[in-house]
């Protein structure tokens, strides 16, 4: 019987890793609770999309394609009309190059599928559905199935959640600059909280990342420059300071 | 819908893919250098920051005060939902007593 490569978490020992229906189900079971996290996001991109002209149509082709709500509200928030290929993609990918190191993590169940079972269940690949799977790697869990599973309600969750919000928002049609397009900024704001890990890692990269892109917004570089210059930068100082910590 | 929307749509759609499945397909194979690793991990973090940071240079005053409540609520409660309705309300509050 094949076993997965030496030291991989999970893959010693115990029965091969399958990909069942029944896998599926008891993710999408076990994810079900996280939509109550996901439905005010869902709802901020719905009303933000509105904020920035995109059709009902527009607005769900993206979360159905996308299915990424940081890079969603961030392409969002350099949106322009017409609208911003290069900076929505550039966007979009240093928001979501995050998830590259996901798919490694997941090798111990990943490693053993094949065709659309990996390819498809790869693109399904979210936050959530890869914190709960890896503790289902960890807790011994041998169903593929279950990333799948998780991914397939969140997903489900997204699209119905950025629905309403784009019908709430069109159907009280709201003026720009309402109160309510300010859940964007409070969602990132919000996010961050949890990201803070103390002064001493996090305070000079983050101020850096917000003077960056604030001070060359100023010198009228265009979107996206400022933004993914402020990023790298803080990024870059913050892997610094973590690898010069570690010395 | 319109063809420029459709573009940026297929743009993000295509370099989301990259990067869900593109990273186990390269970081399986080969190890990126520590510094890079580092970078990566990192930048949740900063995006968010300048995000907010740029945001709150065209909203102003009211913005930052509205920001100040949501990671309060955030720190104190971890709800997001939560922290989103309060900075919102608050938000709404202020225009109401700044416009009035």
């Amino acid at each position: 019987m094949a076993e997965a490569p030496s030291g991989a978490p999970g893959g010693a020992g115990g029965s091969p890793v399958r990909f069942t229906r029944a896998g599926v189900a008891r993710g999408a079971r076990a994810a079900t609770p996280m939509l109550i996290g996901l439905l005010p996001f869902g709802l901020v991109v719905g009303v933000v999309s509105i904020g920035r002209g995109l059709s009902l149509a527009e607005c769900l082709t993206m979360s159905a394609l996308v299915f990424a709500g940081a890079a969603q509200l961030l392409a969002l928030e350099l949106w322009t009309d017409p609208a911003p290929v290069l900076a929505a993609t550039l966007a979009a990918a240093v928001v979501n190059i995050r998830m590259a190191p996901m798919g490694a993590a997941l090798a111990p169940w990943l490693d053993r599928l094949r065709g659309w079972r990996l390819w498809g269940t790869l693109g399904t690949l979210v936050d959530h559905s890869f914190a709960m799977s890896m503790a289902e790697i960890r807790s011994g869990g041998r169903d593929a199935g279950y990333l799948l599973g998780t991914a397939l309600v969140l997903y489900a969750g997204w699209i119905v959640s950025v629905a309403a919000g784009h019908l709430l928002g069109g159907a009280v049609r709201l003026p720009p600059g309402h109160p309510l397009f300010f859940g964007g900024v409070a969602a990132f704001a919000a996010l961050l909280v949890p990201l803070w890990r103390g002064a001493r890692q996090d305070l000079l990269p983050w101020t850096l990342a917000a003077a960056l892109a604030v001070a060359t917004q100023h010198l009228g570089l265009p979107q996206p420059l400022p933004l993914l210059g402020g990023a790298l930068a803080g990024a870059a100082l913050a892997a610094w300071v973590d690898i010069r910590a570690a010395r | 819908m319109r063809t420029d929307v459709l573009l940026a749509i297929l743009g993000m759609a295509a370099v989301s893919y990259l990067c869900r499945a593109g990273g186990y397909a390269v970081l399986r194979a080969t190890r990126p250098p520590p510094f890079l690793e580092a970078m990566l991990r990192h930048l949740p973090g900063p995006i968010f920051m300048a995000y907010v940071a740029l945001a709150l240079t065209r909203i102003g005053p009211v913005g930052v005060l509205g920001t100040a409540v949501v990671v309060l609520v955030q720190w104190r409660t971890g709800n997001l939902s939560a922290s989103i309705l309060a900075g919102i309300g608050s938000v709404w509050l202020l225009d109401f007593f700044t416009l009035s």
